[in-house]
């Protein structure tokens, strides 16, 4: 074992790296992953904190500020790791903020490492490096009240004293023992030089030396939980295992599709009433227009997803922080094993069923990159419930209402079935194709910790649905805003003596004649590629555009809906409509999703080439076959 | 005392052993060994899940799934306490 001192060339030892110049600190908080290190930084910065990706990679970086005593400190959460060996991207960049090599992200002055009291022994081996790295570092041995009550004991001064760091027992749960941060930056621990820390090659050696600084600091690992061992005889039982995984399943879907879908009326109902209670206030009629029919009617077509969002969020907070999502990862892993998947994929493709929005956002949990980028692509092919009101208006003005299977199924409910079944069967299929081509990824060996069950709390469910309003709100919100002021825009010029023109003679209308020549093919006219056109923002658009366009149509205003597009569009091209539905990336919200989860536009734009292209193809062969058959 | 090898996969529920070396490529076995499969660690297969794979097992405390491939190819010598119910 070599022995040398603890200066890392990335620090200047033996003195605080402060910037004289700047009031603002910046504290690391590292740790490894199920640390409880989230919780942690919640706990401390409560509401003022950020969320963002690093530049230039898909980790996500959160910062926080404290209300430090005199001092402001930047608080920032780094990615969960398990060494300062970078091996994965996480660990890269938790290694370069530490060192201060990313371009944007200040070095850090202090560090925070935090590591889980129950596990200290595994844990241990990351104390070293970090301690190394030579900046203050206080240690947080977090989860103690759990520790103590499983008759967990050590030596916290003797641990001190080994690392030359200051130590301290914490539950950021309970925020017992979170005034020795306030103490530590407030700079009231003295700096003891930094001991003799070795400086080990691999892991079986930092894990050897970790077990006997584990012994000569007294460590008693505590009992395991009885709690955790007997929930998982009924969670992991052969038989009431896959039982209770499908009733949760089933009910997060029947909640989160069903009530959400009932807060998402309402919810849009009172946007629709705030945008008329409006209206007698603006007295320009254009800017009324403006402002309400485009801008307001746009973003409010993306709002009304928000309680859907937050009751998805709910339940996916409430699963993973009680421990289950993880039981639930082991259960579905052999069957999406089969679909060339791995278990955590499942809980955001069963949210794609209501959007895709969230849905690409729960695929953090997702480690690997590639597996992850996969999911993010295949998500938006499961039918998600902007779909529903163009597929209801369809089928029912097409599809006689005949019983299949006596009154158990109709023949609508049939077609729908196999709309949502073309949907899942397309993203297995390019799941299949991009893992087996520009996703290939070196099969890392599927690896699952089970964290012993928990409580969740309020505080840490309540934090995740406003960080995640508020990224969905922010992010979709200006690209939703941008586009809809476009479209708008398009419907009312060419300004013809300070009048805008009828639809019938706009800009939006050029365009949909513009495309007709492209879109004959598939059995559409101009109206509804202006349909699709408008439905670029969001699916559900296309219904109110065909709205506005039947309803300005002298021929067909008398008519509903559904009679006006039966006269307009052959049973073979409505049908060809529903499958370009099925297929098509249809969304601006999700794209801007996909931009910045991936931190790229490459994957956006493969998306929208590769799903409009499949969406073209199988609506041309559609119209064609029907056509031929039904002429 | 016999240095007889067996896969972790061999092991029956309940029983435990000591981790000896993993049959894998260099960064599939530090990706292991981070999880805390490292040699000299003792590991106790836990459970399985309920469709017969992926195996739970419980090392340093801690509970960790695997596929039965990357299970396979872990080898641990079984302790002599769990197999025969005597204390060595």
């Amino acid at each position: 074992m070599t022995v040398t001192p603890a200066q890392s060339p990335m620090a200047a030892p033996g003195r605080v790296p402060d910037d004289p110049s700047s009031d603002i600190w910046t504290v690391a908080l590292i740790g490894p992953p199920n640390s409880g290190k989230s919780t942690l930084f919640n706990r401390l910065t409560r509401l003022r904190q950020k969320v963002g990706n690093y530049p230039g990679v898909t980790v996500e970086q959160r910062m926080g500020r404290l209300a430090g005593p005199g001092k402001e400190v930047r608080l920032i959460d780094l990615p969960g790791v398990h060494s300062l060996t970078p091996y994965s991207e996480d660990e890269r960049v938790a290694v370069d903020v530490l060192t201060g090599r990313i371009k944007g992200v200040p070095r850090s002055n202090a560090v925070l490492l935090v590591l889980d009291a129950n596990h200290l022994s595994r844990q241990l081996s990351l104390a070293t490096p970090v301690v190394a790295l030579g900046l203050p570092t206080l240690v947080l041995l977090n989860m103690a009240d759990v520790f103590v009550k499983r008759s967990g004991s050590l030596d916290v001064l003797k641990l001190a004293a080994e690392l030359g760091a200051p130590v301290a027992m914490v539950s950021a749960t309970r925020g017992s023992g979170l005034d020795a941060v306030e103490r530590f930056l407030r700079g009231d621990y003295d700096r003891r030089p930094a001991s003799l820390l070795p400086i080990l090659q691999d892991l079986p050696q930092w894990q050897r030396w970790a077990n006997e600084l584990s012994r000569r600091i007294d460590y008693q690992r505590p009992l395991p939980s009885v709690w955790t061992r007997r929930l998982d005889d009924t969670f992991l039982h052969k038989l009431w295992g896959p039982l209770i995984f499908m009733v949760v399943v089933g009910a997060v879907f029947q909640t989160v599709f069903g009530l959400g879908q009932l807060m998402s009326a309402a919810f849009q109902d009172l946007l629709t009433r705030v945008g008329q209670e409006a209206a007698p206030f603006i007295s320009n009629g254009l800017l009324r227009s403006l402002l309400l029919d485009g801008l307001w009617k746009g973003v409010s077509s993306v709002l009304v997803f928000l309680p859907q969002i937050l009751l998805l969020f709910f339940f996916v907070g409430v699963l993973e922080d009680s421990g289950y999502l993880a039981r639930a990862a082991l259960i579905a892993d052999r069957t999406m094993r089969s679909l060339g998947l791995n278990g955590k994929a499942f809980i955001p493709l069963l949210s794609a069923y209501a959007c895709a929005v969230p849905a690409i956002m729960a695929t953090r949990t997702i480690e690997n990159k590639r597996d992850r980028i996969a999911i993010i692509l295949i998500a938006p092919f499961m039918t998600c419930s902007a779909r529903l009101p163009i597929y209801t208006l369809l089928t029912a003005a097409f599809i006689p209402d005949r019983p299949v299977i006596g009154v158990l199924l109709g023949a609508r409910a049939c077609a729908m079935l196999l709309l949502y079944l073309l949907g899942f069967l397309a993203a297995i299929a390019t799941a299949k194709l991009l893992k087996s081509s520009i996703l290939k990824s070196a099969a890392v060996p599927f690896v699952l910790e089970l964290p012993e069950y928990r409580r969740p709390t309020w505080q840490s469910i309540g934090l995740r649905l406003i960080d995640r309003s508020r990224v969905f709100l922010r992010q979709a919100g200006t690209v939703i805003l941008a586009v809809s002021l476009l479209v708008w825009v398009l419907e009312h010029v060419p300004v013809h003596n300070g009048h805008s023109p009828g639809l019938e003679h706009s800009a939006l209308a050029y365009l949909g004649h513009g495309i007709e020549p492209l879109i004959r093919p598939l059995g559409f006219n101009w109206k509804i590629g202006v349909g699709l056109l408008t439905s670029v923002v969001a699916r559900e658009v296309i219904v109110g555009t065909l709205g506005t366009i039947y309803g300005g149509d002298p021929a067909t205003q008398a008519m509903t809906l559904q009679n006006a597009l039966r006269q307009d569009l052959t049973l073979a091209g409505a049908m060809a409509l529903l499958v370009f539905f099925a297929f098509a990336m249809q969304c601006t919200s999700t794209l801007a999703v996909v931009r910045r989860e991936t931190n790229s536009w490459r994957w956006p734009v493969i998306q929208f080439a590769y799903m409009t292209a499949i969406a073209y193809a199988s609506a041309w062969a559609v119209n064609a076959v029907l056509s031929r058959l039904l002429r | 005392m016999s240095r007889i090898l067996v896969a972790l996969t061999d092991l029956g529920v309940g029983e435990a052993g000591t981790i000896d070396h993993i049959r894998l490529p260099s960064t599939d076995q530090q990706f292991l060994m981070r999880m805390g499969f490292v040699p000299g660690a003792r590991v106790r297969f836990s459970r399985r899940a309920p469709l017969g794979d992926p195996s739970v097992y419980s090392v340093d405390g801690t509970e960790i799934a695997l596929r039965a491939e990357a299970a396979n190819c872990i080898l641990v010598q079984r302790d002599c306490l769990s197999r025969s119910g005597e204390l060595p």
